[in-house]
């Protein structure tokens, strides 16, 4: 790559959008009652119906039309009062009946928007429709150096996934983003995971092919108002990968254009491991789907009674979410991203609904857990301590019981199971000292140890005392409270 | 034994719930006429001998043993090829689905096991479903009963003929532009498509899914209609089902009555290329429902002229799409050893039929960026008007009637090269698929000219099913009291006894 993207940034601008694709977590298949479990045996769950036997017929799951109105409404689009599926018509073998149920020009929810906040700023994303459709079946091309189907020795076929719903959400083209768009892109994702999490639609792992994304990019000359010829970059599949797509595609579409050169309507694939582009199907040899109106399906007429109905139940969303949080915790934008993407929100939130002060909530998830979570590879939420143990520690710390360094070896006995952090606090015997005669011994060890010391504190640096506390803290193994033993010194020499 | 074949479902109904005959010996007088004159008419393609005794054995069991049983009980029923069941291969006339046997049964095949009824066999048919005349099977064409040179019509052909020729009482066939009641009227039997979502379309084969309709074929209306109230209802898994009760269609079989009906003749379906024949039989038939007490007027339905080519797009369209997964990945053909794409090819190449190949590519055609709003588009605009034609008709009148089909029975191989002259063979037929209405095909008598059965054609609204049956069976006790004799007394290609 000889142009970087910033230097592609400095003459022209990207306008990027994106087609999410998002498989519903419904109990069944979009048009048949075929389980929907993720990782079975292979063609375990498939019935007539998801293998398309001549002859079987699609009825369409209530349930899947509820959750593809639930992220419309969350978008702010407007649900369709009457639509209908499609069928788009193409061959491939991990396709049953060759053609794929999916909607066309008449989609269940169009015309809404997501905010999207990037380093403390907001960004409309513009959604242009949400519709429905069914998966296809996974493909595994055995032999062959790329695993895909050319040049495979024979190919593989699991029907299980064909016919699980899935939704299509397609954002607007997005311009005026500069240099963010990268970070916008990767932000919008990450909004949109968020909400369709907080709905409880689908589980959303990228990692599972449960959310896949595929990035629109194209360039305009600095200035101008005209915008170029796009790609769609597919195999998308992290986050991360959300942001490198776009800056390989703006630097190699600028490297292109720099060149004198055209950029050509293509799809494009993403490779993870090298970070950049490489062509796939140009719009020239691109399928004619014939779409037509799917005619084993009658129209999807969504009564306004059950739109409002759903509108009424919906979850508070994550940015209602953050517009109460931030001021309720009197965060900074910047605060509450750090929170949000840690995936620390719920469990704060839970541990101050257990009493702890949100500062306290904020210090021990973000910094000591957010460490131990890091450490072992999982969510900070994973960990097996729960929000009600925290506060506990917090007010523990709060009360005097506790400091920070005895508050980790509670934590850490939580961790390791060996009960609440009150049974931990009594079985390791964990509690700041809080006699004062237990502590004197100690002090005026210290003291007739360290003359020195002494000399100095006397002669008005107080600052030294801070030898004399380490040295005490060090005897009494750490249960003392650091700021009572520095005030008893300090009665000491007066 | 020979007296059974010819007996009516109804009688042999009665006859075994009196414990005259046992449907084991139904079941065998008909397995016998099968081998006595099938190697003639060929209306099989399959004939699941041990499994029909084994399923008429059940019945006669249940019957000693006091059970419950429905007017099918015993009764043997034909199934056209494109019905999914188990233990029986379903091929669709297609070389590309041959030896196919389907994991699973349709709904209206179930329906009638449930019922008791004995699943004899399976018949031929135009290969999906696609002719009017049997002769684009994969497997070889059918022969009418009347004369073995002639075509039973099609696409249900092979049930048709099954029935004319007394080797089933009843048959299921599938309409999509007049598979139904084109060879009903050509064998002189009794065939009606129903209102479209009246009967499920679950386990059958797709043609064109927004006209395919299930319906029954019988010797007399009666037992049409006793075969029509056994396979029809609502079906959850076919999401065009109507669910809504089934119209009293046997009730209006047994009342033949048209006092004061309203009967428009649709003045579009006569003129050139109608047999006079025909247009005789059809006029005597219309003189003598008036006759009868009904009241006739005619009707012009202008838009009907545009339903066969209206139709030629619309239904390969949705062929295009439907037969898209026959491609030798998972069942049938499969030809080739190469890339998935070869095999594909290959299979599709050599699977296919002529006439189903020319539909595919009809569709795919109509159904292209850029010709979509000018063919598919153009053509569902048509069908609408099709529809307010019917709307304006029913609105004056209760029913419509016309020939079902312009000529008799013709010629085997006469038309085989020829698609623009089978397609005329649907004309009058089209427009009730197009609008999704009822429709029936009943006897009216022999043509002059060849000594060939014609019949009628009355039409009712969507759910209005039982008025067909009330005029049919009108027409059909009048001409035979006029006869002396059922209409198929008189075939002449095979004796009854």
């Amino acid at each position: 790559m000889t142009v970087s993207y910033e230097a592609a940034l400095g003459r022209y601008e990207p306008v990027f959008g994106l087609e999410t694709h998002v498989e519903l977590g419904t109990r069944t298949k979009m048009f048949c009652g075929c389980g929907t479990t993720f990782g079975a045996e292979p063609n375990s769950q498939t019935c007539p119906v998801c293998l398309g036997l001549p002859g079987s017929l699609p009825v369409v799951n209530r349930v899947a039309i509820e959750f593809a109105i639930k992220i419309g409404l969350a978008l702010n689009c407007s649900i369709a009062s009457w639509c209908r599926f499609a069928r788009k018509n193409y061959f491939y073998p991990d396709m049953p009946k060759n053609f794929q149920i999916s909607q066309y020009d008449e989609p269940l929810c169009v015309d809404g928007y997501l905010d999207v906040a990037v380093g403390g700023k907001t960004v409309r994303v513009g959604i242009e429709r949400v519709h429905l459709e069914e998966d296809t079946g996974k493909s595994l091309h055995v032999g062959g150096a790329t695993g895909r189907i050319h040049g495979a020795e024979y190919s593989l076929v699991d029907y299980n996934r064909a016919g699980i719903p899935l939704v299509e959400i397609v954002t607007r083209p997005v311009p005026g983003t500069g240099f963010l768009a990268p970070e916008v892109a990767r932000a919008y994702v990450t909004e949109l995971r968020d909400v369709l999490r907080t709905l409880g639609v689908s589980d959303v792992r990228m990692e599972e092919g449960s959310l896949r994304c595929d990035v629109n990019t194209s360039l305009s000359a600095r200035g101008s108002s005209v915008w170029g010829t796009r790609t769609e970059t597919k195999n998308v599949n992290s986050l991360r990968s959300v942001e490198r797509a776009i800056r390989s595609e703006v630097a190699r579409q600028a490297e292109v254009l720099d060149d004198g050169g055209r950029v050509i309507q293509e799809t494009r694939h993403f490779h993870e491991d090298t970070g950049v582009t490489t062509s796939g199907r140009s719009k020239e040899e691109a399928q004619d789907y014939r779409y037509f109106p799917e005619p084993d399906l009658v129209p999807v007429a969504p009564a306004e009674e059950w739109v409002k109905s759903i509108a009424a139940s919906l979850p508070e969303l994550p940015s209602a979410r953050r517009a109460r949080l931030i001021e309720a915790w009197s965060l900074s934008e910047l605060e509450f991203e750090a929170l949000r993407n840690a995936g620390a929100l719920d469990v704060v939130e839970a541990t101050i609904a257990h009493g702890a002060s949100p500062a306290d909530a904020r210090k021990w998830w973000l910094g000591e857990l957010a460490r131990r979570a890091n450490d072992a590879g999982i969510d900070v939420s994973e960990l097996p301590i729960t929000p009600a143990q925290v506060a506990r520690v917090a007010e523990l710390v709060a009360a005097g019981t506790l400091n920070d360094r005895l508050a980790r070896q509670v934590i850490d006995g939580v961790l390791d199971e060996e009960g609440t952090p009150d049974e931990v606090v009594a079985a390791r015997g964990l509690a700041v000292v809080s006699d004062d005669s237990a502590l004197l011994g100690a002090i005026d060890e210290a003291i007739a140890a360290n003359p020195d010391v002494v000399a100095r504190i006397r002669s008005g640096k107080v600052q030294a005392a801070g030898v004399l506390v380490g040295s005490v803290m060090k005897a009494t193994g750490g249960k003392a409270d650091a700021a009572r033993v520095r005030e008893l010194i300090m009665e000491r020499l007066a | 034994m020979d007296e059974l074949i010819t007996m009516t479902a109804a009688e042999l109904s009665a006859a075994m719930a009196a414990g005259e005959v046992s449907a084991a010996e139904v079941t065998t007088a008909h397995l016998d006429r099968i081998a006595a004159v099938d190697d003639k008419v060929r209306a099989f393609l399959h004939v699941a001998a041990d499994e029909a005794l084994a399923q008429a054995r059940e019945v006669d069991s249940k019957r000693q043993a006091g059970e419950p049983l429905g007017p099918l009980a015993g009764v043997p029923v034909a199934v056209k090829d494109l019905f999914t069941t188990l233990g029986m291969p379903t091929t669709c006339g297609s070389k590309i689905l041959e030896g196919w046997r389907p994991p699973y049964e349709s709904t209206i095949t179930r329906r009638l096991r449930d019922a008791g009824a004995v699943l004899i066999g399976k018949t031929n048919m135009d290969e999906f479903a696609m002719g009017s005349s049997t002769e684009n099977s994969g497997f070889g064409a059918s022969h009418n009963p009347w004369d073995l040179d002639k075509v039973p019509g099609g696409s249900s052909g092979g049930s048709a003929a099954a029935v004319a020729a007394y080797e089933a009482p009843l048959a299921l066939g599938t309409d999509t532009g007049g598979s139904i009641r084109q060879p009903a009227a050509v064998c002189g039997i009794v065939g009606t498509k129903p209102t479209y979502g009246g009967s499920s379309r679950y386990g059958v084969v797709a043609f064109a899914s927004s006209l395919d309709t299930p319906g029954p074929f019988g010797r007399t209306v009666l037992d049409a209609a006793l075969l029509h109230e056994a396979m029809s209802g609502h079906d959850p898994m076919d999401s065009t089902s109507i669910d809504a009760p089934v119209p009293p269609v046997v009730e209006a079989a047994r009342h033949g009555d048209v006092a004061g009906l309203r009967i428009g003749v649709v003045t579009e379906f006569s003129g050139d290329g109608y047999q006079p024949g025909v247009m005789a039989r059809f006029t005597e038939a219309v003189e003598l429902l008036e006759s009868l007490g009904a009241k006739v007027t005619e009707i012009s339905c202008p838009h009907f002229k545009y339903a066969l080519p209206a139709y030629y797009l619309i239904a390969p369209s949705e062929a295009s799409s439907n037969l898209a997964r026959f491609d030798g990945m998972r069942y049938g053909l499969r030809a080739g050893t190469g890339s998935a794409e070869e095999v594909m090819a290959l299979t599709r190449a050599a699977g296919f039929g002529a006439e189903v190949k020319r539909r595919i590519i009809l569709g795919t055609y109509a159904l292209s960026s850029g010709y979509y709003d000018a063919y598919y588009g153009k053509a569902q605009q048509v069908r609408t008007l099709i529809i307010r034609d019917f709307d304006a008709a029913f609105g004056q009148v209760d029913v419509l009637v016309s020939p079902v089909t312009p000529t008799t029975a013709f010629p085997l191989g006469e038309r085989a090269d020829d698609p623009m002259a089978m397609y005329l063979a649907d004309l009058c037929t089209i427009p009730t698929d197009l609008a999704g209405n009822a429709a029936i095909s009943v006897p009216c008598g022999l043509a002059d000219e060849d000594g060939l059965p014609a019949g009628l054609q009355v039409m009712a609204p969507p759910l209005a099913d039982d008025r067909l049956y009330r005029v049919a069976a009108a027409v059909e006790a009048a001409l035979e009291q006029r006869w002396g004799h059922p209409l198929l007394a008189e075939a002449k290609g095979l004796t009854a006894k």
